[in-house]
């Protein structure tokens, strides 16, 4: 019971980047009806910037998370603007590959810059040794409370963002209905560039704190690529529309994983995440969040 | 073609119209050809196999070594291109079958030596066979998936297939990072161990082309293209929606599983490093790169993937007289990713279809 318990204490800390990852997916599903798959090229690059900051010019590690975050805000508004406003009425598996196409670019330049021999460590923001309880180790680290306060204080802000301000209020309008909003006068290509860059920030956020959890984990593929299966699946649980979905989907991610990695097979987390994924899938297609939608045909 | 919106099937005009019932006139010209489709692609399969053999012996040991890999991604985009072309679903996780294939035909094969050359066609469909049941799985499972769920499903299964050779009960088995080795195919009289393996694999492109060409123009391939078009249209015309989208899942699967058998021969190995995200992706961009929904389409695609990841790279840092590694490995990769995005935006069809479209401006209109 009390490994059962430990285990879930080390599947929050993941649980949560993996909500964060989740949210930055769906608040650009919320906006554009659009899997943004360079999501995980994004934060891959994002966090590659932060540990050039810190490992190699020895900068202090909060001011390479806030460039990393800025370069986040950069990268996303750009994407949308260059990439993704021209595919954005077509037919929707063009974004998909659009996104694709800028995913493969991304993890390209990295190891141009970078290099792909090599797997880099992004150093913790605090200590990353268990608390320890009595005589027990627990898998929880000063580390990860640090984790789930900066994630919880993301999706905190997000809420304020979009339920307390005249700007969120005009994001969610251009979301919900982009012909009236603009007959409204709100500005609804503005409005979803932000969305992308306010979403690339949240995602160079969970991948600096990611990149965090273990050693070498910095690489242009790879791990990345895990997180952002992990993030999608963690959306998809929560229904892919729901930002609270995807909080509630990345920590039961979390806890899964955790927990099937100690008690069945350990090193194969990616098929656990499928199997998760395609059992949701199967079960609710639409995610267990989302309300039922009609197809249009 | 005149709409300029971006779409994911370009038809083409051509194609239409060489399906159309033809007109006295045109079955005069070609006589039986024409009237058996069968008959005129069996026709091309033979000269093609001809042709090939003649070109694998006169180019040089250095030519047929460039050109290795080709078969096997041909192999797979075909199938790719049946699937997201023809029933209009979307893959992003073939490499992971072709790795089924590829692992498959590692395992069987060195076993059978006692005829090397006569056993590999039964490794080769034993490759096709556990790859294609891999795909039936997949295919339940994503006949229920539309658009980016479907591919983030299968950009899943690309992710976590190659995990499964780290595993320690597995790995005993699959012998982990380092993978399982291949030996090559012993050479009939009259070919080097570089031309061989190369006429192997080109074999089983001609026959997975010919194969898929007639598929195409069937009544299956039909289905798919109406099911791909307009699903409750498809389901009200008595087609099962589910059955031809696993259908599609299954051929598709066990086209990638023999391209990845014809890797795996043509790399002496099966490891999870050949079978990443990028090749899966690298898959995908030689069908859109080469144009979606069309033979020729992978073919080209294919082609030029291998050439610019083997070598063109290679020739241009050296014309930029850019001497760092790590610039010339990634350089094919951010080329991908580019033109995805490009034939996206800007050319739909790829690089079949934009010729095909040249060709049609530069006609006068009739």
């Amino acid at each position: 019971m009390f490994r059962f318990v430990n285990l879930a204490l080390g599947g929050v800390s993941n649980g949560m980047i993996y909500a964060a990852v989740a949210l930055s997916l769906v608040m650009i599903w919320r906006s554009t009806r659009i899997v943004n798959f360079a999501a995980g090229g994004m934060l891959m690059f994002t966090t590659f910037i932060g540990w050039d900051l810190v490992q190699v010019h020895n900068v202090n590690y909060w001011a390479a998370l806030a460039v990393a975050t800025l370069s986040g805000l950069i990268i996303g508004g750009v994407a949308e603007r260059v990439l993704v406003r021209p595919v954005e009425t077509g037919p929707p598996l063009n974004p998909v590959i659009v996104t694709l196409g800028l995913l493969i670019a991304l993890e390209a330049l990295a190891g141009m810059i970078w290099g792909n021999s090599q797997s880099h460590s992004y150093p913790p923001a605090y200590d990353f040794r268990g608390y320890t309880a009595g005589s027990h180790h627990l898998f929880f680290a000063p580390n990860d409370l640090f984790i789930v306060i900066t994630v919880a204080a993301i999706v905190v802000l997000l809420y304020l963002l979009f339920q307390r301000t005249a700007l969120g209020l005009r994001m969610r309008a251009a979301a919900f209905n982009p012909e009236v909003s603009r007959l409204l006068g709100v500005r609804v290509g503005r409005l979803l560039t932000l969305g992308w860059a306010v979403s690339a920030a949240v995602g160079a956020v969970a991948g600096v704190l990611a990149a965090g959890t273990s050693t070498g984990y910095v690489q242009p593929t790879g791990p990345f690529d895990a997180l952002l299966v992990y993030g999608f699946t963690a959306a998809v649980i929560g229904g892919l529309d729901s930002p609270a979905g995807a909080v509630v989907g990345g920590l039961s991610l979390g806890l899964l994983l955790s927990w099937a990695d100690s008690y069945i097979d350990n090193n194969i987390e990616p098929m656990y995440a499928l199997v998760i994924l395609v059992a949701v899938l199967m079960v609710r297609p639409n995610g267990l969040f989302a309300r039922a939608a009609a197809r249009r045909v | 073609m005149a709409d300029d919106e971006l779409r994911l099937q370009p038809e083409n005009p051509m194609d239409r119209a060489s399906q159309a019932p033809r007109t006295a006139s045109s079955t005069d010209r070609y006589g039986v050809l024409s009237r058996s489709t069968l008959l005129r692609h069996t026709l091309f399969a033979v000269v093609g196999i001809l042709l090939l053999w003649l070109m694998v012996k006169s180019f040089s040991a250095s030519t047929n070594q460039e050109l290795q890999l080709i078969p096997a991604y041909i192999c797979a985009a075909i199938g790719l291109t049946l699937l997201v072309g023809l029933s209009g679903q979307i893959s992003l996780g073939h490499g992971a079958f072709m790795m089924v294939g590829a692992y498959t035909f590692a395992l069987l094969w060195p076993k059978w030596q006692l005829h090397p050359n006569l056993t590999i066609i039964g490794a080769f469909a034993a490759a096709v066979v556990v790859s294609a049941v891999a795909g039936a799985i997949v295919g339940v499972a994503a006949a229920r998936l539309r658009g980016p769920y479907l591919a983030g499903a299968t950009l899943a299964l690309a992710v976590g297939l190659p995990s499964m050779t780290q595993n320690e009960k597995l790995s005993s088995h699959l012998k982990g990072s380092q993978g399982l080795s291949v030996p090559s195919a012993p050479q009939p009289h009259g070919f080097d161990f570089v031309q061989w393996p190369l006429f192997i694999g080109l074999i089983c492109c001609v026959v997975l082309l010919w194969f898929t060409a007639n598929l195409m123009r069937s009544r299956v391939g039909r289905s798919m293209r109406a099911v791909r078009d307009d699903e409750v249209a498809a389901s009200l015309s008595g087609l099962s929606v589910p059955g031809v989208q696993v259908l599609a899942f299954v051929v598709s699967a066990g086209w990638a599983g023999l391209g990845g058998a014809l890797l795996a021969l043509a790399n002496s190995n099966a490891s999870p490093g050949a079978f990443s995200v990028q090749l899966s992706l690298t898959l995908l961009a030689a069908v859109v790169i080469g144009g979606l929904g069309s033979l020729s389409g992978a073919v080209v695609g294919s082609v030029f993937v291998v050439m610019l990841t083997n070598y063109w790279a290679q020739d241009l840092t050296n014309a930029l007289s850019i001497s760092s590694g790590k610039v010339a490995n990634n350089l094919p990769l951010l080329i991908y990713g580019v033109l995805l995005a490009l034939a996206m935006l800007v050319a739909p069809g790829g690089i079949v279809g934009s010729v095909r479209r040249l060709i049609a401006l530069a006609r006068p209109a009739r």
